[in-house]
């Protein structure tokens, strides 16, 4: 690796951005956005605009902030050098993505190993009956909660799965495509991905609406459903995150942006998204199936 | 050797002025100096929180403020001391001085880490204003949980907690993008020849730093995540009813909680060799088993977070296997120590101003190594768990390890920094009048908690008025010695002697073949390490 560093320093000048007001506006954005939300949870009128407002700034950073991004590497400023630093940055912020959902496969793993089990075995362990009746058997919404139907992992899910396995495949055959230089199969294999993504909220909502609507699986079913939304949604977010992400990508390809040498922004897209799909595997079985 | 850095004709010469000049900048020491000065303001700022919390306690029964209004006090000191002092001045150290120490032309990713720096003001912003609010009759003050949130209290409290987890995941957001800045200018931004064994320890330290940061900090935002869904969604993660349970929280904030000692510790450990050797004027012993030591105790750092509650009701083995398991971080940890002091071995050594810090660092952080070994005894720990004997191990790890050892590196580098000298004698005083008063402060705890004074209580029994007041009259002696320290900055950012580029003598390294202070870009042509 030294040595390759070595050959690319000589090269050329790192490339040092202009300074930017970008970073201290996505600041303030997020500022109004976190207040907006602590104002409405706590039943402050002004709460909703204050964040339509940071809300507003953060999509205006966005567009100015990538858009910079963009056109700096258009103009042909990154080169191996840079495009090695967006490599890497781009693993260790999945990296730490891996570990926020860590959090809460952490928690599922102690709701149902330890603390479910454990408040349906007080009379054993501790000669106490404190919610007589409750077997801590799994899906549990504890020995307090609401009647609800658990999710089935066979139809809908399975479904997703297989969407979500097949947009794999798809966003593969486009990268395929880009080192070959074949840009109609880039074309398609991202806009199939792209679509794939779409279709799977598409499902999500769908399941979301039955959960609330039919089974009575609610944020507020106890364990299980804590668990089950809380997992499943922020997924959810990061395939939303990762369809938008991917989008720009297919538009930028449309618009004859990448060559077969230099793409970094469509392989971090792509990392993104084969990570996005191992949590879902990981959901399929942990929480629907398992 | 002065090395040419500037090329004339480059396109960023020009920068803009005033304000937007902090606000806009893309610049390595431009970031680290805002983010030192914002440390040293939150530093004052957690500092006069807790003054009026030991003047409250000089003597026994209530004499200035509510108990509410205690806890809101010792909860934001800690927040704010952590995340917005600590924190922020090792990152100010990463940003001035790991491009200059490894030869590159800046941080990797510029704009982001303008960025990080940018969200702490907000953080720290979101963390205080819910005192302000109070005074306006909206909501009843800051968080009074303590720094760790502990649920069921957390999810009863009032809006100042769901400003604090608003303010903890916009400081995660900020540690993340610091943490893979740092990460990718070392692996990727190193001059031609520096192989990763070649490093300079500070970069070691750094670089475990930040890997434990992308580890940790995005399990505390899942976690405070979790209690905001409890308080305001209706979900039961912490809750019996709902099958979830409280001690869940403990476990995911201490996974975070007990690396975070080492991350605001693994910076200054990665200074002290630097220090050491140049004031011993000899070179670093043992850098290959100090990098192993870092790693190690890395390593160790994410197996052992159940230590911080023992006495919460564990099984038998797992108390066992988290007692073992925190004493082996001994092991790593006695090597360092070893190392720093078979440095100084036969050197020959002078005692400026870092120097002295550095010794006082060695001495004091010891007895915090040697107060965690009790702590880590499950049977010992039933004693002192929740007292203030945990209060002072932790002053002793954190103000002498931590605190004291930024003001260390203050010292080293602010010549280069600035390009002046700053006054040995004011920083003498500086460093004899805070190591007097905190010892003032804090080894009269150890004996409370020894004596079974609890912490976070506003009120004592009448038998532990005596080393409570001795100990407010040493915390506010230390208080105003810091004033000194602001001062000696202050000073030497204005003026004063010249330094030279060779600011110490025997100082090893390529951040002192630049100028002082360095020029505004420096190391676009790399230098050649062989």
């Amino acid at each position: 690796m030294t040595t390759s560093a070595a050959q690319t320093a000589h090269s050329h000048h790192y490339f040092v951005p202009q300074p930017s007001i970008y970073p201290f506006i996505l600041s303030g954005g997020m500022f109004l956005l976190a207040l907006g939300f602590i104002l409405k949870m706590n039943g402050f009128a002004p709460g909703p605009w204050v964040m339509i407002a940071g809300a507003a700034v953060i999509i205006y950073v966005l567009f100015g902030w990538f858009g910079k991004v963009i056109a700096e590497s258009q103009g042909g400023d990154y080169r191996a050098w840079e495009d090695k630093s967006f490599r890497y940055g781009m693993i260790w912020f999945i990296a730490s993505e891996v570990m926020f959902f860590a959090a809460f496969f952490g928690a599922l793993y102690y709701v149902r190993i330890i603390s479910v089990p454990e408040l349906g075995n007080m009379v054993a362990e501790h000669g106490v009956t404190l919610y007589p009746g409750f077997t801590g058997a799994w899906p549990s919404s504890g020995p307090k909660g609401p009647e609800f139907t658990p999710m089935g992992a066979w139809g809908i899910p399975a479904i997703n799965t297989a969407l979500l396995l097949s947009s794999g495949v798809t966003v593969t055959w486009a990268h395929w495509a880009l080192l070959k230089n074949n840009r109609l199969h880039l074309n398609l294999g991202l806009a199939a991905t792209v679509l794939l993504g779409f279709i799977f909220l598409g499902f999500q909502a769908y399941e979301y609406y039955h959960a609330y609507t039919e089974l009575g699986l609610t944020l507020g079913a106890g364990a299980y459903g804590a668990t089950f939304f809380m997992l499943t949604g922020f997924h959810g977010f990061h395939v939303t995150l990762g369809a938008i992400m991917l989008t720009v990508i297919l538009l930028r390809c449309l618009k004859g942006h990448f060559d077969s040498e230099r793409h970094f922004a469509f392989e971090g897209v792509a990392w993104y998204w084969h990570f996005v799909d191992v949590v879902w595997l990981l959901l399929f079985v942990l929480v629907y199936w398992l | 050797m002065s090395v040419a850095t500037t090329h004339p004709g480059e396109h960023h010469e020009h920068h803009p002025s005033g304000i937007l000049r902090w606000l806009t900048t893309t610049n390595h020491k431009d970031i680290g100096t805002m983010y030192l000065t914002f440390a040293l303001i939150m530093f004052f700022v957690g500092g006069i929180m807790i003054l009026a919390v030991r003047a409250e306690l000089f003597q026994p029964g209530l004499q200035l403020m509510q108990p509410e209004f205690f806890n809101q006090l010792i909860g934001v000191h800690a927040l704010v001391m952590i995340f917005a002092a600590l924190m922020p001045a090792a990152t100010g150290f990463a940003n001035w001085m790991l491009p200059l120490m490894i030869g590159a032309p800046d941080m990797a990713l510029p704009r982001l880490n303008n960025w990080g720096f940018w969200l702490l003001p907000p953080a720290a912003i979101l963390l205080t204003l819910p005192f302000t609010l109070a005074l306006f009759g909206i909501g009843d003050g800051a968080i009074a949980t303590g720094w760790t949130f502990y649920a069921p209290l957390s999810v009863q409290g009032g809006i100042g907690v769901d400003f604090a987890i608003f303010a903890v995941h916009i400081l995660g957001v900020s540690s993340i993008m610091g943490s893979i800045n740092i990460i990718v200018t070392i692996f990727n931004l190193r001059a031609p020849g520096m192989t990763m064994m070649k490093l300079p320890l500070f970069a070691w330290g750094w670089l475990i730093t930040a890997f434990l940061l992308i580890a940790t900090i995005p399990v505390l935002a899942g976690a405070v995540t979790m209690l905001l869904t409890d308080r305001h969604f209706g979900t039961h993660f912490f809750n019996a009813a709902g099958g979830g349970d409280p001690i869940l929280f403990q476990h995911l904030f201490w996974f975070f909680g007990h690396p975070e000692v080492y991350i605001l510790l693994l910076p200054v450990w990665g200074l002290m060799p630097h220090v050491l050797s140049t004031f011993s004027r000899k070179p670093t012993y043992g850098y290959t088993a100090q990098v192993y030591s870092f790693i190690a105790i890395g390593v160790l750092s994410v197996i052992v977070w159940a230590h911080h509650f023992f006495t919460v009701g564990m099984p038998v083995p797992a108390l066992i296997y988290f007692m073992f398991s925190t004493m082996s971080i001994s092991l790593p940890l006695a090597v360092l120590f070893f190392c720093w002091i078979a440095t100084m071995w036969r050197g020959a050594m002078s005692f400026e101003t870092p120097m002295l810090f550095a010794l006082g660092f060695i001495v004091l952080f010891g007895m915090a190594g040697l107060t965690g070994l009790v702590l880590a005894d499950v049977a010992a720990d039933a004693q002192y768990h929740h007292s203030y004997f945990v209060v002072a191990h932790f002053h002793y790890a954190l103000f002498a390890g931590g605190i004291m050892g930024v003001m260390t590196g203050v010292y080293y580098w602010l010549p280069k920094w600035t390009g002046h000298m700053y006054s040995e004698t004011l920083g003498k005083w500086h460093f004899w009048l805070t190591v007097v008063s905190f010892n003032l402060t804090f080894m009269p705890q150890f004996f409370l908690g020894l004596a079974g004074m609890p912490r976070r209580i506003p009120d004592y029994a009448l038998q532990f008025a005596e080393f409570n007041a001795i100990s407010t009259v040493g915390a506010f002696i230390l208080g105003f010695s810091q004033l000194l320290f602001a001062y000696n900055i202050w000073r030497c950012v204005k003026g004063g002697e010249k330094a030279k580029d060779q600011v110490w003598e025997s100082a090893e390294g390529l951040e002192w073949q630049l100028p002082s202070p360095p020029p505004y870009h420096s190391w676009e042509t790399q230098p050649e390490i062989k």
